[in-house]
């Protein structure tokens, strides 16, 4: 009877022991000597490789910010190209260590997954496109257009509700992908063509004349795109959702990747307590106190992530918009480190 | 009764031939016989010609006569006042080529993919050109050489000085032909055995093997792939989780297989009951029975067939992108999402330039087999 209770036991902890990712990621992390990051892999300026092969983007760089700031290596990290499908799998199972892979955070996920989405990287949300002949500014002014938008979508949903919120009427002309709707688009079939604003600036490219073509301001849904992390592993959690914060923080006080080193002599105790000349602040994350010197060193503030990869200094040239600092209009917002 | 030499002219040599009357040969008979038959014959030659003329020249334009060739970014395959429409955009795959065929391989280490290409065609032209002397060594060489010396190549030995390059940077034609290759290595002896075990008269390999084929043939490839890429890691710790590389693989395998049997299954059913009955009335044992006299025979049936697998085989690569595995055709389609290359053209040369790979290793597979195909029968005269 004990050795039957023994042998029940130890297939329970087995069983156990496979459901259990490791609990401990940051320890996980360090032996391994690497970090393994879910990433997208076909996701223009936020995931996917150049023609050597290295990652690069938006969501590539977050990771290599956290790899920066546990190794001093942005280089020391494996990325696992995921499809939307098994990307939440891959996570709970322990096969990667963080997911930064333009994910939006809802509550169902949040709540049902057993997963934690520590901070908004990016507010994407859902855009129009237009011809600048149609001299229409904003998205108020489309009453009675027609719009291509794909099939099945949330955005084919948010489109309806949003017209019908404003009184506006609305003719949809819809398509089974997102391509065949552009190109319908861009033959004349339609005044306008949504989808995720992000999305908008990549497609807008495979017109024959971009310049030809404006995306409207406004941004009818919320798609707020967060790293996802396992629930339970606060500290791990931590550092993923700090690593957003002092990257905010860097370039709210004006600390970039060209003069981080002149800012570790400066008076001014938030940069000093940022840059981990004063306070012991990285240490309670478990990691070095120059921690964000690192990622800063490395890969740079918010804003010169954006702007390399998906801003001004990209062919995708997206604005900053809600991405903004909170000082210049947006919603990215850094709590203070001390 | 006088004889032959009564008659004043004896002919004694064969008149010498003469040459079709002008109206049957030359290129205008020609076409008025085949093309020119009949009403029916002249409307459908005449629609072809206009498909034709219809089809392939806005297409030879498009991809060779206004394709660009060169550039060093998006703007070189734009409309520019040079060139109002330009075409097919290769500049585009020859800045990416390098990724189509290694994927994410270190830069460095690409030159052991490069030598495990030569060493896979030496061991295919090897064992597949029938001409070459030593062929037991080369299919030595083929089943137990190159699979130890493309792992070591390929993965890696720390041992020796190579170091390890985990398969989630392997990518693109490497990921395909290493599928391909697998797949077909081990679909056929296996498949050979499942059919041999389905024609078995003992009960439970017969069940075995039925149940195998039918379950497999039952259920789609994807949902095997998708279930080992995320049911898998949920039961089994992430440690003792085989590669996913490796899933894909013993996925793909065993599906051919199961194919494999069934082709192969046709083929001993068209070999004669007599054959068997006099094999063993020979006294010969079972398996010698089989690999003298039934198999080789029924091989020759199934040729077409087999090859017809390997053909779905090896586009069938394509979806273990849902492994996360980035194969040649989901390479090309990350690259075509470089915003630095986006053009309207851009895709559709990607999309061509994959489908010239795949119609290019295909349409080798199948002449080779026609030739083989051709030296059999020629063989089976005899």
């Amino acid at each position: 009877m004990k050795r039957l209770a023994t042998a029940f036991a130890l297939a329970t902890a087995l069983a156990l022991g496979t459901q259990a990712a490791p609990a401990d990621t940051l320890a996980t992390v360090k032996q391994r000597g690497e970090l393994i990051c879910g990433a997208n892999g076909t996701l223009a300026g936020f995931g996917m490789p150049d023609p050597q092969g290295n990652w690069t983007g938006f969501d590539v760089d977050f990771c290599r910010a956290i790899a920066a700031a546990i190794f001093n290596d942005p280089q020391k990290v494996k990325f696992v190209p995921l499809t939307a499908k098994d990307r939440f799998t891959a996570l709970q199972s322990g096969e990667i260590d963080v997911l930064s892979r333009n994910t939006t955070w809802t509550l169902s996920r949040d709540t049902s997954l057993g997963l934690d989405f520590p901070a908004i990287t990016y507010f994407d949300g859902q855009g129009f496109m237009v011809r600048k002949a149609l001299k229409v500014s904003s998205a108020l002014e489309l009453n009675d257009a027609s719009v291509c938008v794909q099939q099945g979508t949330t955005s084919e949903l948010n489109l309806a509700d949003y017209f019908r919120s404003n009184h506006m009427s609305l003719k949809t002309v819809t398509f089974a992908t997102g391509e065949e709707a552009l190109k319908a688009y861009e033959s004349g079939r339609c005044d306008s063509y949504t989808t995720d604003s992000s999305g908008l600036y990549g497609e807008r490219q495979e017109l024959s004349e971009p310049s030809q073509h404006i995306v409207l301001p406004e941004i009818i849904s919320k798609e707020p795109l967060s790293p996802v992390v396992r629930q339970g592993d606060n500290q791990w959690t931590d550092i993923v959702r700090w690593t957003h914060f002092v990257m905010i923080d860097a370039e709210e006080l004006g600390i970039n990747k060209g003069n981080v080193d002149a800012k570790l002599k400066s008076d001014d105790p938030e940069t000093r307590r940022l840059l981990g000349v004063e306070g012991q602040y990285g240490e309670a994350l478990g990691l070095t106190n120059d921690w964000a010197y690192r990622i800063i060193k490395h890969i740079g503030n918010y804003g010169e992530s954006f702007e390399r990869n998906i801003g001004q200094g990209s062919p995708l040239k997206i604005v900053r918009g809600l991405n903004a600092l909170w000082t210049k209009g947006g919603l990215q917002y850094g709590p203070p480190v001390r | 009764m006088s004889a032959i030499s009564d008659q004043a002219y004896l002919r004694v040599l064969p008149a010498q031939k003469l040459p079709p009357p002008a109206e049957r040969t030359g290129i205008f008979n020609w076409l008025r016989e085949n093309l020119l038959s009949s009403p029916t014959n002249i409307v459908l030659t005449f629609l072809c010609i206009l498909l034709f003329a219809w089809a392939v020249p806005p297409l030879i334009r498009f991809f060779l006569i206004d394709a660009v060739w060169s550039g060093t970014d998006r703007d070189a395959c734009l409309a520019s006042p040079a060139q109002m429409h330009p075409g097919a955009c290769w500049a585009f795959v020859r800045v990416w080529v390098s990724y189509f065929v290694y994927g994410f391989y270190p830069l460095a280490e690409r030159w052991r993919v490069d030598l495990f290409f030569v060493a896979l065609t030496l061991g295919i032209v090897w064992l597949a050109r029938l001409s070459t002397p030593r062929r037991d060594l080369g299919a030595l060489y083929f089943f137990v050489g190159l699979p130890i010396l493309s792992f070591i190549l390929l993965h890696g030995a720390p041992l020796i000085g190579l170091p390890v390059v985990p398969t989630s940077l392997w990518g693109g034609i490497l990921v395909t032909v290493v599928v391909a290759t697998i797949g077909m290595v081990f679909s056929l002896p296996l498949g050979i055995l499942l059919a041999l075990g389905r024609n078995s008269e003992m009960p439970v390999m017969k069940l075995a093997a039925v149940g195998f084929i039918e379950f497999v043939r039952g259920v789609p490839l994807i949902t095997v792939l998708f279930m080992a890429s995320v049911m898998l890691p949920l039961f089994v710790p992430e440690q003792f989780a085989p590669d996913k590389l490796v899933r894909a693989l013993i996925g793909v395998a065993l599906f051919a297989s199961a194919y494999m049997a069934e082709v192969v299954r046709g083929g001993l059913a068209a070999v004669p009951r007599g054959q068997y009955e006099a094999a063993r009335a020979l006294g010969l044992t079972y398996w010698r029975m089989m690999g003298l006299v039934i198999l080789p025979q029924a091989l020759r049936v199934t040729l077409p067939n087999i090859v017809n697998t390997f053909i779905g085989l090896f586009k069938d690569t394509t979806l273990v992108f849902v492994v996360g595995v980035f194969d040649f055709l989901r390479t090309v389609e990350a690259a075509r999402a470089d915003p630095k290359w986006t053009t309207p053209n851009t895709t559709v040369t990607g999309y061509a330039f994959a489908a010239l790979f795949y119609f290019v290793c295909c349409y080798g597979m199948s002449r080779y087999a026609r030739s083989v195909e051709a030296h059999l029968t020629r063989a089976g005269r005899r």
